[in-house]
């Protein structure tokens, strides 16, 4: 397969058939809570779309020049040896909560009415776990660093795509007769698995 | 604070009923769906998510004097993901099957924001031993729903109701094979995400209604 075709095909599947959201629950919560308003919704996927393409490849230089086992032996032979592993979670959800940190010092400096309609989700989107599993997706699937680049982007877009079309479904809902205890958070998981099973189409797409 | 006052009663009772963590507060949704393919991952995550709430929300309580407010975030998440590692480490070490088929899901109990949204909410606010007695309570909220989840999940979507033992799970009951004789078929959708979604949906949607809670949307 050609590369181009290669990096092509890892998109799709970020975006379609593994979306991070529909088939592995990733990132829900912000996805539920922030999915009753459009504008917040296509706010909030940027923000997400940002944070993923930039946190990934970063984890990924972290993982392959200083935790994986033998990582170290740019620095001495001696290292080889060294399996600082089990700090991933740690190294990885500091970078995260730093990038974030960033997005929300320039979006409070350069978007008030965004900042103010995210409100208290934005810090939420460090402990959003698609940003997490995309890093640790990343570490199981071995990929290198340009694959990583396209995942990362390819998750932030599928993220987006689901939020946004789940937030204009519910905007259709707003003035139908849906039963009183149903309505929020029971009616979007119901239009959810909808969604994920409509998303489930394209996994006879064969790349 | 007495142990047994109806104030300590009701930060128990409440997470469990009136205010669950997963169906009214809307938080750790996430691990709540990807384990609950069977009820021994459900169980085991379950015990998981207590040990790292309760322990992040009575460190964090006791240390909440001496976090300046604009770094509480990384402060909290470091707390988290160290708890979190060492489960990942404990659980490697003793059931080891269990933390193959959970994969990256140990990992993301840093992220489940049932642990961030009750540090945010409520350990920096309070003494300790009323942070413990939250951590406890909203645990027992998750549990009670991912473990029915997953019950109707494996029992309708694989047949079988798998309770934890130390390797691959002890098959407590399985549908006889004179009913599937007889024509009865597993709905495979409910092994598939969607059905959590819609399973899930469904248990919100009853849980308010016990409940008794609405919301306006």
């Amino acid at each position: 397969m050609s590369g181009l075709e290669h990096y092509l095909s890892i998109f799709t599947k970020a975006v379609f058939i593994e979306n991070i959201v529909l088939a592995y629950f990733l990132g829900l919560c912000s996805f539920l809570a922030i999915s009753k308003n459009i504008n917040a919704s296509v706010g909030i996927g940027m923000a997400v779309v940002v944070v993923l393409t930039i946190t990934a490849p970063i984890n990924w230089f972290l993982w392959e020049f200083i935790l994986d086992k033998g990582a170290l032996v740019w620095i001495s032979e001696d290292f080889k040896d060294t399996d600082l592993g089990f700090l991933k979670l740690i190294v990885f959800i500091s970078v995260i909560a730093a990038m974030v940190q960033l997005v929300e010092m320039f979006m409070e400096r350069f978007s008030q009415s965004l900042y103010n309609s995210l409100g208290i989700f934005l810090p939420l989107i460090a402990v959003n776990c698609s940003i997490l599993g995309g890093s640790l997706f990343m570490v199981e699937r071995e990929y290198t660093i340009s694959e990583t680049v396209v995942y990362g982007f390819g998750s932030g877009v599928g993220f987006f795509l689901a939020i946004v079309a789940l937030a204009s479904i519910r905007y259709r809902l707003r003035y139908s007769n849906i039963p009183p205890r149903l309505r929020g958070v029971g009616m979007a998981m119901l239009l959810t698995g909808l969604l994920s099973m409509a998303f489930m189409a394209f996994s006879g797409i064969d790349l | 604070m007495e142990l047994f006052s109806t104030e300590s009663k009701k930060i128990i009772n409440d997470p469990i009923n009136v205010n669950n963590p997963i169906s009214l507060q809307v938080l750790g949704i996430c691990s709540a769906l990807a384990v609950t393919i069977r009820l021994d991952q459900a169980i085991i995550m379950t015990l998981a998510v207590l040990f790292v709430l309760t322990s992040s929300n009575v460190i964090l309580s006791l240390i909440r004097n001496y976090i300046p407010a604009r770094v509480r975030i990384v402060i909290m998440l470091s707390v988290i993901a160290s708890l979190v590692s060492v489960v990942d480490e404990l659980l490697k070490a003793y059931l080891y099957d269990m933390s193959k088929q959970l994969s990256v899901f140990v990992g993301l109990i840093i992220t489940n924001c049932i642990i961030m949204g009750r540090a945010e909410a409520f350990a920096l606010k309070n003494e300790p031993s009323k942070a413990f007695l939250d951590g406890v309570g909203n645990s027992m909220g998750y549990g009670l729903i991912i473990i029915i989840v997953s019950f109707f999940r494996e029992l309708f979507g694989a047949g079988t109701i798998t309770l934890p033992d130390g390797g691959a799970g002890y098959v407590l009951w399985s549908i006889p094979d004179s009913w599937y004789a007889a024509g009865y078929e597993n709905i495979g959708l409910l092994v598939l995400s969607p059905g959590a979604f819609i399973i899930l949906g469904l248990v919100i949607w009853f849980q308010r209604e016990v409940a008794g809670v609405e919301e306006d949307a």
